[in-house]
């Protein structure tokens, strides 16, 4: 049994959702160019991932593993989270739309995050409790985020250098960012 | 709609190269980068998601007056994960293996891009022949990519390839880590639009996305953050 606080750090810098498990890349590399939306899209993959496995956990125990259906978990969730993404879009723009100007950008786009889609289904093999798999969450939002705001800082200085023609746009992107995964690899073993 | 003036093989041959998926409209990054530590994970999770694409290809064509634009997006995704569990069992029973080297990627084969994509932009708007050819190439050409990365990764970060021993003198563990896989990619990215002399591409495929037409940013500003 892991500790709560174990599974949360894990989850930000060891096992680093982007960096260290390529879940999210398309999301890490399309809104990693400013910092603003960096973090918009941070807040928002962080919450639905909570709500997500908040709400696919109970799901998964409740009503498929009582009737044998356990393989069904990837449609159920897939699907549980497009309705969830699509209600919370609905109701931001009716009732809070200054939260919706700032979050609404990115709720369409994380339907097909796999992140998403990976934490809840991880949290289900690792054999994680309710609350253990809601900090599971919590530590892949945040992680995600804290990936993203880093390297929308080294984007920023991306933009300036000057890189030979043939490298110029997403290839360097890529190798920057596989520099960024390389400090990440400092924290791997902290945790056994 | 450019359905009677293209022929069928060039909806089959367009996959491979000139719309390569994973290194020309850069769809589908997550399983490029996690499964390519080894040349037969590529290869497996190439051949997985060709299945994939090709079955929900053809439903989705075959469904496309059925479905009703608005909720079309939940409806092949249901079709895509249908057949996404079906693969699941199918690699589980015969190639236990594989199936464990893959791991969580196999069910997130749902969420690549590559094929709700696909089913967006080309199934739901075209014949089921043409939709089928249209999945057989995207997925050879993603199979390619992904065998081309494991292969690089497999020789340099272990000195080994498809299990023979190629007796390098030295071997770089980093290329079968995370961050070899960014580096790895990103130079074949490069070499690619070298040898096709073309621009790299500048901006990961957001007109590719599926969900672009829905994505305000996308349509108010032709692009992220631009």
């Amino acid at each position: 049994m892991k500790s709560l606080f174990v599974i949360l750090l894990s989850a930000i810098l060891v096992n680093n959702f982007v960096l260290s498990k390529f879940m999210g890349i398309c999301a890490f590399l399309g809104v990693s160019k400013k910092l603003d939306s960096a973090v918009g899209m941070g807040i928002a993959v962080t919450f639905v991932m909570i709500c997500s496995t908040a709400i696919t956990y109970p799901i998964y125990l409740l009503i498929l593993v009582p009737m044998g259906l356990e393989y069904l978990k990837t449609i159920a969730f897939i699907l549980i989270i497009a309705l969830f993404v699509q209600i919370v879009e609905i109701v931001l723009k009716k009732k809070i739309p200054s939260l919706y100007k700032a979050l609404g950008v990115y709720l369409p786009l994380i339907t097909t995050n796999c992140a998403v889609l990976g934490v809840a289904i991880l949290n289900i093999n690792n054999s994680y409790s309710f609350v253990q798999s809601v900090v599971n969450a919590l530590g892949a939002g945040l992680g995600f985020s804290l990936a993203l705001v880093i390297f929308s800082g080294v984007r920023s200085r991306l933009e300036a250098a000057d890189i030979p023609e043939m490298f110029k746009g997403v290839p360097a992107t890529l190798i920057a960012a596989s520099i960024v995964s390389v400090s990440f690899m400092g924290f791997a073993g902290m945790f056994s | 709609m450019n359905e009677n003036n293209k022929s069928s093989l060039y909806e089959l041959t367009k996959g491979i190269i000139k719309e390569n998926p994973t290194l020309v409209t850069l769809l589908g990054m997550c399983p490029t980068l996690a499964v390519t530590t080894m040349a037969e994970n590529g290869i497996g999770m190439g051949l997985a998601t060709t299945f994939v694409l090709i079955c929900s290809n053809a439903v989705i064509s075959l469904l496309k007056n059925i479905i009703p634009k608005t909720v079309r997006l939940p409806c092949f995704i249901v079709v895509i994960a249908s057949f996404v569990t079906l693969i699941e069992f199918l690699m589980k029973g015969y190639v236990p293996a594989l199936y464990n080297s893959l791991g969580l990627f196999l069910p997130l084969i749902t969420v690549n891009c590559i094929i709700l994509g696909r089913a967006e932009a080309f199934a739901s708007k075209n014949s089921v022949w043409k939709s089928v050819l249209d999945a057989v190439g995207m997925g050879i050409g993603f199979t390619l990519a992904l065998f081309a990365m494991g292969s690089v990764r497999e020789i340099f970060g272990t000195g080994n390839w498809m299990g023979i021993n190629l007796h390098l003198p030295e071997t770089m563990t980093v290329f079968i880590m995370p961050a070899g896989g960014f580096f790895v990619l990103g130079c074949i990215i490069a070499v690619v639009n070298k040898i096709a002399n073309k621009k790299p591409p500048q901006e990961l495929g957001c007109h590719a996305c599926p969900n672009a037409a829905n994505c305000p940013s996308f349509n108010k500003e032709g692009g992220f953050d631009r």
